[in-house]
Parts: C-alpha cells; sequence; structure tokens
C-alpha cells in the first residue's frame, strides 16, 4: 500500500522565499507523484499555528508521511517529529528537506534555487516512502554520578547534584581536591581570597554524605553507556591508610627529604616526601611520593622490596596510631569498579609552564622570569614567601616588574592560536597586588589588546592602570635579557611608536590556559571529541555547550576551554543540572536512529564476515563482537553486534561495512539509493 | 665523478661580499684556507651571479629570486648536492628563493623562463657553521695544532644565519649554539651572553649611523660585559659594523673597547697552525694581535 504523504514547504519569513519560489517546490512536489496527497505552504512551519498546521492536516488528510521544506534537521527536525507524534504518527515518518542552510542561503538565483529546491523536496519524499515506524530505545539508568576532577567545577557540580539527593562519586588524581583555584591568591574583580572562598566548599563536599571522594585516584576505563556506565577506578598506592590516619603531621615533619619542588607552589616551595599538597588540603592527610622517598630510592636502586630497606623509616617510627599504623609501604594501586548512570567531566587545565619555548623572553634561563600561577603562590599568604613579593634568584623585593601578556596566547606562531581569556584580568589583578605589597613599586604591562568582557571586569582593569597606577604600554616585547642583576625588557609601545626599554628586577609571563598533558588520551578513553588544541568538545557551541559528544556524559570548566572562575561555576551547574535531569527518570528513552548488523536463520546467522572494520572506525566504541555458538558450545564464527545504548546513529560503520551487513535505521540503503535516484533520472 | 667524491666536493658560491678582492676578502679566504685543511673540498660554481640580496629584494622580489635561484641551478648543473654559501645573506637569499619558488608554482615557471634553466630545488644551501659542523669536527680535533690560552670568545650570529627560523630551521633562533660549539672546540672558552641575535644594524651603516653606533655598542658592551676577550662571527656586515664603528663608539660614549672580531674560519685557521696573514687577519680595524698570541703550540 502506498503512503499518503503530505508536504509542507515553509517560507522561514523571506529567508527562503526570497530566493526560492516556494508555491512552485509545493506545486512540482504534488506533479507526477502519486503518493503526494497534500501540500501547501506556510509562512513559519516552526510556530504554534505552523505545527498546529501540520497537526491538523495529518488527521484531516489521512497522512502516513510528511516532509518539511524548512531549515536543517539540526534545527526543527525534533520539533515536526513532536508535533506528528501528537497527531498520532509514528514520528519516524517526518523527513526534512534543508532548504534553507543548504539552497537559499547559499545560492542568490531564484530560478536556480527553486529548481535544486524541487529536486531536494523529490528526495525526501522517495526517502518518506520507505521510511519504517521506529520507536524508541529504552534504557534503566543507574541513580549514580561520577565527577572527574575535583576543582571548583568538580566540587561544584558534585555538590549540585548530591544536594538534590543522587549520589556522587569523585576521583580526582591529586592528593587533595581544590584544583588551581586553591592554588590562587586573590581573585577578580572583587579581590576576594580565593582559599576563604574555596576551602568553605572543599569541606562542604568532604563532609556531605551523598559524595564519595576518592583522591588520588585515576580513570582507568570507562565501560557501557548513557546510564549504565561501569566505571573502572584507579586508587594510586597512597602508603597512608586513610581511614586510620588522623593527620597529625608527625610523619612529614620528620621526613628527612626536604628539598622536593613542591607543585602546588609551582617549583617555588619545597616539600617533604611524605607531604600534604597545602594546609588546607581535603582530605588532610598525607600521600607518600615514592620517586622521591629515601626507602623507596633505596629499594629501586637494590631491586628489594621496600619493606625489606632500612634506609629511612622515620615516618613509620613516629606514625602514633596503634596497633596498627597508618602508613604502609606495602600497599598497591587498587582498582574499584562503580556503576555509574552520568558523568561530569571536570578535569581542568594545565598553565603553559614550558616557558623556555619563549627564549626570547629568557623563559626556563632566568629564575626571575616566572608565570602567572607563580606569581599567584609569590602574593599568596599561604605561599613559599607568605605573601611578600620576593623574587626567586635572591628573595629581593622587585620595585620593577615588567609582565608580559599573551604568552602562548594569540600566537599561531608557537601553535596557540586561542586567546586564554583570563589572562588580561589576572594581569590587572596581579599589579595591583603587587602595588598593595611594594606601595613604591611599579609594575608596566605589555599588552596586544586588553580584554575585559565580565561584569565589573572593566572597571577592574580601568582601576589598575588609573588608581593603582600600573603603566600599560601597547605592544609587544622583543627580548628579555640580563644586565647585572636586572633584567633588560625591550618593547615597542605602538601607541607612541617608540621603543621602550625596561630594566626590571622581575619579568611575570601571562602564561596561557592549556589543556592537560594527556587530555587527548583521557578524551579516547571517554570517548569524546577533542578540538584541535586538545579541549574537550561540546556538542553544539550555542545551544549543547555542556554536552560532549557522548550521550550521559558532560563538560565543566576549563577542560572544554580557558574560561574563568564565574564561567565554570555557571557551567559546573549546568552540568549538574542536565545530571539530574537524566538521573529523575526510571528509565530513559534514546533516538532510535542505531545501527545493526544484521541477523538471519542458520545456516548464515549473519551476512557480517567478522572483518571488524567498523568497530574500527566506531568513534563511540559501539560496536562489540559475538560469538554464534552451535548447540554444543562450540563457535561457529565471530561477528560484529552494536551495542544501542552507545551507538549515536552516526552511520560510519553502515558505510565503512564491505559485507553490506550493517544498516543504519532511518538511514537504509534502500532510502539512501531512492533518493539519489529520484535525481539522476530527471 | 664517483659517488665517493661527489658526496665530498660541495660547490661553493662567494657573493660579492667574501670573494677575492672585495671588502671581506679575509673571510672568503680563510674559509677556502681552512677547507684546504680538514675539508670538504670547496669548488667554486662556475660563472656564479649576484645573490640578489640587498637592492635586489628591496626593489624587486622577482629579480631578486632569479638570481639567486640561477646560482642554485648552476650548481645543480655541476652536479653539486650541497653548496655552501658563507655570508649570511647569501645563504638566507638561496634558501628562502628555493622556498618562494617551491610554494609559488607561478614564480617558478617566470624564473626558469629568465634563467632559461629548469629549477630541481634538489641543491642543500648550507651556512658555513653548518658545514664546519656537519664535515669537520672530528677533523678539527685531529689536525688542531695549536690552542688558545685565556681566550673568552663572545659567539655573535647576527640576524641572518637563524631568521626566518620558519625557513631557515637552523638552530634555536633565540639562542644558537653552533658557533659556540666549534669555539668550544678549538679549545677557547665561549662566554654566555645576552646578544647572540641582535642585530648589528645591518645596512643602515653608512644612511643612519647613528642607529648602527647605539647597535653595535649595546652588542659590544653585553660582550665586554660578559668578560670576552675576541667576538667571533660568521658574517661580513656584521663584522663591519663591530670592526669599524669601535672608533665612532668611543667619540660618542668615551668607551673605547678594542675587542677584535675575528671571523670564526680565522679562529678554527688559528688552532690549525696557519699563517695569520694567509687567513687574511692583517685586514681588519681592531688590531687581531691579541687573539693570535693567544694560541700557542700544543706540546705533544
Amino acid at each position: 500500500m502506498s503512503k499518503k504523504i503530505g508536504v509542507f514547504v515553509c517560507h522561514c519569513g523571506t529567508n527562503i522565499s526570497a530566493t526560492v519560489d516556494v508555491e512552485k517546490v509545493a506545486e512540482e512536489a504534488k506533479k507526477n507523484n502519486p503518493g503526494v496527497s497534500y501540500t501547501t505552504t506556510y509562512k513559519y512551519m516552526c510556530s504554534d499555528p505552523g505545527q498546529k498546521l501540520l497537526r491538523d492536516k495529518i488527521k484531516e488528510e489521512g497522512l502516513d508521511g510528511v516532509v518539511v521544506a524548512a531549515c536543517s534537521p539540526k534545527m526543527h527536525e525534533h520539533t515536526f517529529r513532536n508535533a506528528s507524534k501528537k497527531a498520532g504518527m509514528n514520528p519516524y515518518h517526518v523527513e526534512i528537506s534543508n532548504l534553507r542552510e543548504q539552497c537559499s542561503w547559499v545560492h542568490p538565483d531564484k530560478p536556480t534555487g527553486t529548481e535544486k529546491s524541487v529536486d531536494l523536496v523529490r528526495m525526501m519524499t522517495e526517502k518518506t516512502r520507505k521510511d519504517k515506524s521506529l520507536n524508541p530505545i529504552k534504557v534503566p539508568v543507574t541513580k549514580r554520578a561520577l565527577v572527574i576532577g575535583g576543582g571548583i567545577a568538580g566540587i561544584q557540580a558534585a555538590l549540585d547534584i548530591a544536594d538534590a539527593g543522587h549520589e556522587v562519586i569523585m576521583v580526582e588524581r591529586e592528593a587533595s581536591i581544590g584544583g588551581h583555584m586553591a592554588q590562587l591568591s586573590e581573585t577578580f574583580p572583587t579581590l576576594d581570597c580565593s582559599q576563604c572562598i574555596m576551602t568553605p566548599k572543599m569541606v562542604e563536599l568532604a563532609q556531605n554524605e551523598n559524595i564519595t571522594l576518592y583522591t588520588w585516584s585515576e580513570i582507568e576505563a570507562v565501560d557501557g553507556y548513557l546510564g549504565n556506565f561501569d566505571v573502572k577506578i584507579r586508587k594510586k598506592a597512597r602508603s597512608v591508610d586513610l581511614d586510620l590516619c588522623t593527620g597529625c603531621s608527625s610523619c612529614w615533619q620528620v621526613c628527612p627529604s626536604k628539598k622536593i619542588k613542591s607543585e602546588f607552589d609551582m617549583g617555588l616551595g619545597k616539600r617533604t616526601a611524605i607531604y600534604i599538597p597545602f594546609p588546607q588540603a581535603i582530605p588532610s592527610k598525607p600521600v607518600l611520593d615514592r620517586e622521591h622517598c629515601l626507602l623507596f630510592k633505596d629499594a629501586r636502586k637494590k631491586n628489594i622490596p621496600p619493606n625489606d630497606s632500612k634506609v629511612c623509616r622515620k615516618c613509620l617510627d613516629i606514625c602514633p596510631i596503634a596497633p596498627v599504623k597508618a602508613i604502609d609501604y606495602t600497599q598497591e594501586d587498587e582498582i574499584i569498579t562503580e556503576k555509574i548512570g552520568a558523568i561530569v567531566v571536570a578535569t581542568g587545565y594545565k598553565e603553559l609552564d614550558d616557558i623556555s619555548m619563549y627564549g626570547e623572553y629568557g623563559g626556563g634561563k632566568y629564575k626571575d622570569v616566572i608565570t602567572g600561577l607563580q606569581f599567584e603562590r609569590l602574593a599568596s599568604a599561604s605561599g613559599p614567601s607568605e605573601g611578600e613579593i620576593q623574587r626567586p634568584s635572591d628573595g629581593k623585593v622587585p620595585e620593577i616588574i615588567v609582565f608580559i601578556q599573551c604568552v602562548g596566547s594569540r600566537d599561531p606562531a608557537k601553535g596557540c592560536s586561542y586567546c586564554s581569556k583570563t589572562c588580561c584580568m589576572y594581569t590587572a589583578k596581579h599589579t595591583m597586588l603587587y602595588k598593595h605589597k611594594v606601595h613604591h613599586g611599579h609594575a608596566y604591562v605589555f599588552y596586544i589588546d586588553i580584554r575585559c568582557p565580565g561584569k565589573g571586569y572593566e572597571e577592574f582593569s580601568l582601576r589598575a592602570i588609573e588608581e593603582e597606577g600600573a603603566t600599560y604600554l601597547r605592544g609587544r616585547v622583543s627580548r628579555v635579557y640580563k644586565k647585572g642583576d636586572k633584567l633588560v625588557v625591550l618593547g615597542a609601545d605602538t601607541l607612541t611608536g617608540s621603543v621602550v626599554e625596561i630594566e626590571a628586577d622581575m619579568v611575570v609571563l601571562a602564561s596561557a590556559m592549556k589543556a592537560q598533558d594527556d587530555a587527548e588520551k583521557f578524551a579516547q578513553k571517554l570517548s569524546i571529541q577533542y578540538d584541535k588544541d586538545k579541549f574537550f568538545s561540546e556538542i553544539h557551541p550555542k545551544l549543547k555547550p555542556v554536552e560532549s559528544s557522548s550521550a550521559g556524559i558532560f563538560l565543566a570548566g576549563t577542560c572544554q576551554g580557558p574560561k574563568d572562575i564565574p564561567e565554570t561555576v555557571a557551567q559546573a551547574g549546568a552540568a549538574a543540572s542536565k545530571v539530574l535531569a537524566l538521573l529523575s527518570a526510571d528509565e530513559l528513552e534514546r533516538e532510535p536512529v542505531v545501527a545493526k548488523v544484521d541477523r538471519l536463520p542458520a545456516p548464515i546467522f549473519s551476512t557480517c564476515i567478522g572483518c571488524f572494520y567498523c568497530q574500527r572506525v566506531c568513534p563511540y566504541g559501539a560496536i562489540e563482537s559475538e560469538d554464534i555458538k552451535a548447540r554444543d558450545g562450540s563457535t561457529i564464527k565471530t561477528v560484529a553486534r552494536v551495542n544501542e545504548g552507545l551507538c549515536q546513529g552516526c552511520g560510519l560503520c553502515a558505510a565503512t561495512c564491505r559485507s553490506k551487513s550493517v544498516e543504519l535505521a532511518g538511514f537504509n540503503d534502500e532510502q539512501v539509493y531512492a533518493e539519489i535516484n529520484s535525481v539522476e533520472f530527471n | 665523478m664517483s659517488e665517493e667524491t661527489k658526496k665530498t666536493k660541495i660547490g661553493y658560491y662567494p657573493g660579492c661580499a667574501i670573494t677575492k678582492c672585495s671588502t671581506s676578502e679575509e673571510y672568503g679566504t680563510s674559509v677556502l684556507g681552512v677547507s684546504r685543511v680538514i675539508g670538504p673540498e670547496l669548488v667554486e660554481i662556475d660563472d656564479w651571479n649576484c645573490c640578489g640580496a640587498s637592492s635586489g629584494h628591496a626593489t624587486n622580489h622577482k629579480l631578486s629570486t632569479a638570481l639567486s635561484v640561477r646560482n642554485i641551478s648552476l650548481a645543480e648543473k655541476d652536479g653539486y648536492d650541497e653548496v655552501l654559501a658563507p655570508c649570511p645573506m647569501c645563504s638566507q637569499r638561496l634558501i628562502v628563493s628555493q622556498d618562494d619558488v617551491e610554494k609559488d608554482e607561478k614564480l617558478r615557471e617566470e624564473v626558469e623562463d629568465a634563467i632559461e634553466m629548469p629549477i630541481s630545488n634538489n641543491v642543500k644551501v648550507s651556512n658555513y657553521l653548518e658545514i664546519v659542523k656537519n664535515y669537520s669536527m672530528d677533523e678539527i680535533a685531529e689536525k688542531q695544532k695549536k690552542k688558545p690560552e685565556g681566550l673568552k670568545v663572545a659567539s655573535y650570529y647576527g640576524c641572518l644565519l637563524v631568521r626566518p627560523p620558519k625557513i631557515l630551521k637552523f638552530d634555536d633562533p633565540e639562542d644558537p649554539k653552533t658557533m659556540d660549539e666549534i669555539v668550544t672546540a678549538i679549545g677557547a672558552e665561549a662566554v654566555d651572553w645576552e646578544f647572540k641575535t641582535s642585530c648589528c644594524g645591518g645596512g643602515f651603516t653608512l644612511s643612519r649611523t647613528d642607529v648602527v653606533v647605539k647597535l653595535t655598542n649595546d652588542i659590544l658592551e653585553g660582550a665586554a660585559d660578559a668578560g670576552a676577550n675576541a667576538i667571533a662571527v660568521a658574517c661580513p656586515m656584521c663584522h663591519a659594523n663591530l670592526d669599524m664603528k669601535q672608533n665612532n663608539i668611543e667619540k660618542e660614549t668615551g668607551r673605547r673597547f678594542n675587542i677584535p672580531i675575528v671571523y670564526i674560519s680565522e679562529l678554527i685557521g688559528l688552532a690549525l697552525g696557519l699563517n695569520p696573514k694567509d687567513l687574511g687577519m692583517d685586514k681588519h680595524f681592531i688590531d687581531t694581535g691579541s687573539v693570535i698570541n693567544a694560541f700557542s703550540n700544543i706540546e705533544k
């Protein structure tokens, strides 16, 4: 029985109708096409009356197939499928013919545009004719979320989810949560102390009964799919039993290895081998750095188990916990598996720390050329100089300090073309912090542009210049070199057209925010996409800013791109709300547009030859292998199978399959050939 | 020509500044003199012409490219895989022109038309430091006769040896090390200093003496402050500015540096025991006696 198809051509105001004769398109759709029983045009099909028109005509005309000739299916396919569902039709009999993005917007000529539109509509009509009813796939939901990364983004997302009553597992690879925000001295544009606003949240997280915290732990593998992830977590050997340890501090006070560069202080301060990264750390319990610990070094050298080495056991000896001590040199990595419904990725950023790539600024060569985060540590009361601005080489208070902006940002020649967004503001803040601490000192800033597009940001930056007296010079620095104990900064002031030479005591590079070193590998582990700079990609830059390319995995904070604290917190809240929406249902409905590997009766079973090319091209890890077994349990053949929960319907497998065994629902070969043939024969 | 000899023979492109009887002939003389001892064998490219630098590339890009490329095509015709252009203005022009015709099909056709020869771009153009480093480091150690005492050398590269880095791809453009390695190899001390790649003022030496005096003063001061008692160069333009401007600087600032400016090839020559006069060391403005006298025979 042939379908009764309705064609609805949208004017889209004048977006389509200015370059396409929509009336003619509707008329032609009907010509020589007995299947098309109704055609019309309407000014805005997506409007309420437009949708009502669609619903009414489906009922009145008894349509069982619909072509809406309008904008991209990405915009309104969902709208029109919903409308048809309300009218009692299976929504997968609705097809969109894209007359806007793929025709009227790109062709200026009306006759050609109209001709192409007629073709496009005919193609979709032919496809619609072969549409089959599809039903949403239902999947159960594990009501528990995983948050990866314990910086401000992860903490905010975890708290929001936990406060709504759901269980949260947080995994942080460092010894403490807190991330980069815990390292900052003050925050712009209010100059409130970062730790003062951060630590209450850290404590709240630690005390929240719904949250299980794994620090010093990393994600090993993520399997499963939306609502039903199986996550393997590697709890790295901490050498300290968190249940027994009281955080009394005895061990790190007696540790003899006191000269290890502190990661938290960006290498400016020192720490011991058994340590907590900073005083407000959560958990406030140490971790033993096996790389630098004398005992482990000795054991490695002698190739003996660490417990057999007798070089130094000071931390164990002093540990007051009895009868079993909290320190355990024999601890090994432990892998645990957790069932998870939804994931928030909040793995943060890394500051450009290889400043030796900026040899012209003396990066990596001079101790007194430091990065932005290093300056934060210098200015922080908990930092290596307890908040006094001292230059690293000799501890002298710098009287002239030069800030160079856009180091590693906006520099395509060095492979970083993007703007790191936060540096203009943090440099303005740095000049103020410096001025507040060194009243007689003078700060110079070399900038390309001053970008302050936030609430109170412009005023903040003007305050640095007008009230706090920082000298802003618009231009680049060509060279920094040492002359005696000064750093000579050569630069251009493009506003006066002159060359500037400043003899400074210290130079601060506004280093870029970069993706984490292992971002690429991590994204592959989670099957989420990333951009050219290795930041994780959202599905839609405007309308789906927190959704990753894999269903059920959301992005928060700087792992998705450079952003400041307010924006990070907002995005984390958004990611949490998406997770909550997911966890609020007992079952999830998924789009049935998924691939399927054929199954046939014996003795063929499947035309799949088991080459697994599909597995290699699948970006979502959705192809599994299945053994087809005989009655005696022996394997007859091994074929591919699509995990419907993971499949996103991209169709790569279907296109790759050499034996044509994979079919994408709603896009099968018959439909695609029907589309193509409808053009060729005219 | 057998494969073996073809490999060790390198096309020698002197260019206008260092060829016989030119203003910086001591650079050319010492490069050739040194190569006779430690190789590789250098053979002057027959019928070479201007490299297209200075007025050439400032006024007519096509002309300058054609001039440059003609020399490379001649070298290829003579069967050389590699060409040494000791003057960095030449080596830079030759390499940049190769890159230009590689990227611009139309320019390539026009240039081929003008020079009436095909361009194949298979010839590698090298500067003098590359040649020494790639071919002669072991030979220097083997054939060295004299060793300097108390000679502290600031290696000065100037701009053209390393820039533009994307095309030349030679050493670290901000902190090159090749010349320092050679200086160390002959037993002198390579001082760590800040002005390795600073501008010497280049071609402004006559038109904007004020600028050149300031720039050369910075370089000489940097070298002197770092404790250097000689500056090694590998560029006739750098040599001219640093060697000639020391009197002007004295007039302007009252400071007399009196630092000898020597070509790296001259230093190698002294270490090999060559006659300073044959190396052209009597042709400098600042007396090079202190450098020559620093070298004494190695006791065996």
